[in-house]
């Protein structure tokens, strides 16, 4: 089987899977199995491809034409690769916990639930393995209306005014600002296919290169750069599972994985650095994760304090790519993983304590530790991995971000990044903390027996927060998937 | 001389006169019936405009005859007749639709017309308004 | 031998049926009878695209006469293209009538709905197919009237006062084209329209020819409901019959842009109407001002009907702007998007029609909810809202692809803004329909009658799903679009 084929059928796949999904989602049996056979198989499908991918070679296939020249194309190179091997593995895992999830708090529409989610990962898989920039924006449009009936899930008003500003802001900045640059990219060269080194430099002015450059990255909302970040917290009402795998991993990662993508092929990374035209981006990105910190700190609702962390730390990607040098750009694309891994598992401890407790306040946590001592012992690897302590992931992300700095010789990034890991620790650890070590014996602690989350749930979550250990141990895989990008 | 222009274009001014005074009743006056009598005033201005132009100096009518040379353009009056039907077809469907606004709403005024529509509309929201409480 | 007659076919056939559907009494055998008429003249179309686009020009001489002198049918890949849009809509949407319009007139007059029906495709399809001016004069009078009658016909006693005000103006309109053909007339002494184009810069004077210009697109400006001359459509659109709307706003603004490309480029030529005139100019600010009227009022109504109502005066305003740019990327945007948005608003039209015929009302107050008693229904209407709005896989995106691309060719920046900003503007009236639908409780009077038609369900997502399919394939549409603007701006293609 050639491997175009093989991209081929990664996307079919979960379309195939929904279909079915949608026609005989009747029968809960299948309702379950269907959503688990389809991601596993996609994931053996991408697991095929990235070895592919890391023996040299470059899987591509180009489809009919959209317009005169500009085709519909697929070209996986290692970056796609990373994000799609991502996207896929933790969708197992939250299918898993997923049915835990709807089960154990007796959710409506689980057909409903599951087709989308299954048409949200095949606009996932779409974006890593596009080729050219229609077929990217092509998956990153529908990526936004697939995951909008999973934000609104619950169909509360709340869940109404949500999804309201979550399809505003990301249609407005893609449609007015990203759709515009691809339109201009187009028609001044001539072509959308991915580059390395770029594609403008030739064709457009420096001054046209530093414009395009800010409607690209603005333009991806995707990034939650400030100040188009609103939509993250605002999907927070989507349930926990959906914050999980989309709000932690795919959309959001979607959102990097297109700038850095931009950064490298759009524009190529020497091109940017000589005009210094991205120079904005290190300050705009400085501020969303100082800002979104402090935001952070004053969330008193879990999972708006988690999307707040995540919108910075996404920004810590965004500034490895800018800085444009081989150990921030390893920094950086490795924090995708990483990051992917240990928010994926807080979010999993956050719908944990939802479900059995209700709870969603941090002000209510006290002492939980003694009731769910699981979750909460991963909701603590998750912490530490995000601060960035060894022996836990993102230890490598932040000491190679660090090494970027140095190699800078920029003193102010390494002191935002050095704040930025004490900030994360000011809002992760005091939850940690007072869940194992209540202030005070509150009466919603009285249960001191354990009463954990479902099982489903829990094996989820051991899976990220074994992840966790695993990409610090062994995370030669990833150097090798990435070398390649990194040497060019 | 300006007054011989006038003269030998009196059929310009008079279908402009014509269309003027058709137009303005078709915006200025609220009964139907007199914006539909404006609107044949304004097209019949275009025929005169038409059937005036096929006029040749010195020719004759356009039938074929020995002694003439030079005839007048019959084509215009060809398009005119097809046009004068038209016109006769689109007085007719107005008329019709003044007849049955006048059996439905009472009025073939303008102004009452608004006021009975839009009533019914408020009729119909209030309606709805109080069913919900 | 029937074969070498098949472009006059295509008008005579609707224009002899429409009587013999007065003598058939029944009201299912007028419906049939319709139905074989438009699926006849779709096929008839499809052939004449295909002869068209293998061998240039149709050119037939009604009764033998040769041109300028006789009237002169004249199909190039323009009018072809448009023919086989109008007759692919009636033949889809003429099924739908079935059930449509036996909920909206009674049954005994039927008979005379379908002859007038058929009237007023007699007269669409002779507008498109003629190349003599006073041809198009009358059949664009026929089909007025039969539009206006049709109107009328809608159950609410409102459309009868619409369909009088649409009458008063669009009489204006086709009365200053009659004076805009007199004056050319005057000057040059042909009514053909190829001969036109090259007596017109011949003319002694050229002040009639200017203020025929002038008055010919006025009275196209009416037609097309171009702002600020679109109060008529609004209502029209609202209080006609369902199927009337879904008709006319898939037709008749279309064939309103095809008179406009027709005299601007093919007959006064694009120097003459671009370089002595500014048209570009009065255009552009026009249609601008369409799409961002349009579509900021439409996120103010309540009636679905009227909503998507000034979302067709928005979008008309697409149209012209990439006529204003009288380039053949401009042109060819406006073409395809001629093509796209007659599939996506006729697809939107007939789902609100099925939503109408199951409850009644097409007011979104008491559709709150409709979406879970609807739910293939409504996201059919969603799916045509998508591509209004552009999304990428719509047909709509394909569209706006070929108009900012347009502007950007033409260094005209705030152009292509405004044209992306259209597309928010459209995001807030697709998102209120979708809250409204899917988010909102049912109304305590819940009037909503289960009863699938598949007579209505077919047509809606036989458009529906072409929206999408000529969004990702456009080597079908794109071809013959950019064949047409090639021709029109007067390229070799």
């Amino acid at each position: 089987m050639n491997t175009s084929s093989l991209i081929l059928a990664s996307l079919a796949l979960p379309i195939a899977g929904a279909i079915i999904l949608y026609a005989l989602g009747r029968f809960p049996t299948l309702r379950n199995s269907i959503p688990l056979i389809t991601s596993c198989s996609l994931f053996a499908l991408v697991s095929i491809l990235t070895i592919e991918v890391m023996d040299g070679n470059v899987p591509e296939i180009s489809l009919f034409n959209f317009a005169p020249g500009l085709p519909f194309a697929f070209k996986i190179e290692p970056l796609g690769a990373l994000f799609a091997l991502l996207s896929s593995f933790l969708w197992i895992v939250t299918t898993v916990y997923s049915i835990g999830y709807l089960s154990a708090n007796h959710e409506k529409n689980r057909v409903r639930y599951h087709t989308f989610f299954c048409l949200s990962l095949t606009s996932s898989i779409g974006i890593a393995f596009a080729g050219n920039m229609l077929t990217l924006f092509f998956f990153y449009e529908v990526l936004t209306l697939c995951t909008y009936p999973l934000v609104t899930h619950s169909g509360t008003d709340a869940a109404r005014r949500g999804g309201r500003r979550y399809l505003i802001v990301l249609l407005s900045t893609s449609i007015a600002l990203l759709l515009l640059a691809i339109l201009w990219t187009w028609v001044a060269t001539g072509t959308l296919t991915f580059k390395n080194g770029g594609i403008l430099s030739e064709h457009v002015s420096s001054s046209a290169i530093a414009i395009l450059f800010v409607l690209y990255i603005f333009g991806i909302g995707k990034a939650a750069l400030i100040p188009f970040h609103g939509w993250l917290p605002a999907a927070m009402v989507a349930p926990a599972p959906v914050s999980a795998l989309l709000h932690a991993v795919a959309v959001v990662k979607a959102g990097v994985f297109t700038v850095v993508k931009v950064i490298i092929y759009i524009f190529g990374l020497d091109v940017l650095r000589d005009q210094a035209s991205s120079d904005w981006l290190l300050y705009v990105a400085g501020a969303t994760i100082l800002i979104a910190s402090l935001l952070a700190l004053r969330q008193m609702d879990l999972k708006r304090r988690l999307a707040y962390s995540t919108v910075s730390q996404l920004s810590y990607i965004i500034i490895g790519a800018t800085m444009a040098n081989s150990y921030a750009l390893m920094g950086s694309t490795l924090h995708i993983a990483m990051h992917g891994f240990a928010k994926i598992t807080l979010f999993f401890c956050a719908g944990a304590i939802f479900t059995v407790t209700k709870k969603t306040r941090i002000d209510e946590l006290d002492g939980i530790g003694k009731q769910m001592p699981f979750t909460m012992g991963a909701f603590a690897v998750g912490s530490f991995a995000l601060i960035g302590l060894p022996p836990f992931a993102g230890a490598w992300s932040k000491y190679y971000l660090v090494l970027g700095t140095l190699q800078e010789n920029s003193y102010p990034l390494l002191a935002l990044l050095l704040v930025s890991s004490l900030l994360n620790a000011f809002y992760f650890l005091p939850i940690v903390v007072r869940a194992f070590f209540p202030l005070k014996d509150k009466n919603g602690t009285s249960a001191n027996k354990i009463s954990e989350a479902p099982i489903l749930m829990l094996v989820a979550i051991m899976i990220t927060t074994l992840g966790c250990f695993v990409l610090f141990a062994y995370p030669d895989f990833l150097f090798n998937l990435l070398y390649p990008l990194i040497e060019n | 001389m300006p007054a011989m222009e006038v003269i030998t274009h009196v059929n310009y001014w008079a279908a402009i006169i014509l269309a003027s005074t058709g137009l303005y009743a078709v915006i200025a006056r609220t009964n139907l019936i007199k914006k539909l009598i404006g609107l044949s005033l304004f097209q019949t201005s275009v025929f005169l405009l038409f059937i005036t132009v096929g006029k040749v100096s010195n020719a004759t009518a356009p039938i074929l005859s020995d002694l003439h040379q030079v005839y007048s353009n019959p084509l215009p009056h060809v398009l005119i007749l097809t046009a004068i039907v038209v016109s006769v077809s689109t007085l007719a469907v107005g008329l019709a639709l003044t007849i049955v606004i006048k059996k439905e709403f009472g009025s073939v005024e303008e102004d009452e017309l608004e006021a009975l529509q839009d009533s019914q509309t408020k009729e119909a929201k209030l309606a709805l308004e109080s069913d919900r409480e | 031998m029937i074969t070498n007659h098949l472009s006059i076919l295509l008008v005579v056939l609707p224009l002899l049926a429409a009587p013999v559907c007065v003598l058939l009494k029944h009201h299912t055998i007028a419906w049939a009878f319709s139905t074989l008429i438009s699926w006849s003249l779709f096929a008839i179309s499809i052939l004449l695209l295909i002869h068209v686009l293998e061998f240039g020009s149709i050119s037939y001489h009604l009764g033998g006469w040769a041109p300028p002198f006789g009237i002169e049918y004249r199909l190039d890949t323009l009018n072809a293209f448009l023919l086989l849009i109008v007759t692919a809509i009636t033949a889809i949407i003429t099924p739908y009538a079935l059930k449509s319009v036996a909920a909206e007139i009674s049954a005994k007059r039927h008979n005379l709905f379908y002859a007038v029906y058929l009237l007023s495709i007699t007269g669409f399809l002779g507008i498109i197919s003629t190349g003599d001016v006073f041809n198009i004069y009358v059949f664009m009078e026929i089909s007025s009237l039969a539009s206006y009658v049709l109107i009328s016909l809608g159950s609410s006693r409102d459309a009868t006062v619409s369909a009088f005000r649409y009458l008063i103006i669009g009489t204006i309109g086709a009365t200053f084209l009659l004076i805009g053909i007199g004056l050319l007339y005057m000057m040059t002494g042909t009514l053909n329209i190829t001969d036109l184009s090259e007596r017109i810069l011949l003319s002694p004077d050229m002040r009639p020819i200017f203020a025929a210009f002038a008055f010919i697109t006025v009275g196209i400006f009416i037609k097309l409901a171009l702002f600020p001359l679109h109060i008529w459509l609004p209502n029209a659109y609202t209080y006609a019959p369902s199927i009337i709307s879904a008709y006319l706003a898939a037709i008749a603004t279309k064939v309103a842009a095809y008179l406009l490309l027709r005299f601007v480029f093919t007959l006064f030529g694009k120097d003459f109407a671009f370089n002595e005139i500014p048209l570009m100019e009065i255009l552009l600010s026009l249609s601008l001002l369409a799409i961002i009227i349009g579509s900021s009022v439409a996120a103010f109504q309540n009636d679905l009907k009227r909503l998507f109502a000034y979302s067709s005066i928005g979008q008309i305003g697409y149209l012209c702007v990439g006529i204003s740019f009288a380039s053949v990327t401009g042109l060819t945007g406006a073409i395809v998007h001629m093509f796209n948005h007659a599939v996506m608003k006729g697809g939107i039209f007939l789902a609100i029609g099925y939503l109408v015929y199951s409850t009644g009302s097409s007011d979104l107050r008491t559709l709150n909810g409709i979406g879970r008693k609807m739910p293939y229904t409504t996201a059919a209407l969603v799916i045509g809202g998508l591509g209004l709005i552009g999304i990428p896989g719509t047909s709509g995106f394909v569209s706006k692809w070929y108009l900012v691309q347009a502007a950007l060719e033409a260094d005209l920046w705030p152009v292509a803004i405004i044209i992306l900003l259209g597309s928010l503007l459209a995001l807030i009236y697709v998102g209120r329909v979708i809250e409204a639908a899917y988010f909102q409780p049912v109304p305590e009077e819940d009037l909503f009658q289960p009863n699938a038609q598949w007579q209505m369900i077919v047509p809606i997502w036989l458009l529906i799903s072409a929206s999408i399919y000529f969004g990702i394939h456009t080597d079908i549409t794109i071809p013959i679009a950019e064949n047409a603007a090639q021709l029109l701006v007067g390229l070799e293609p």
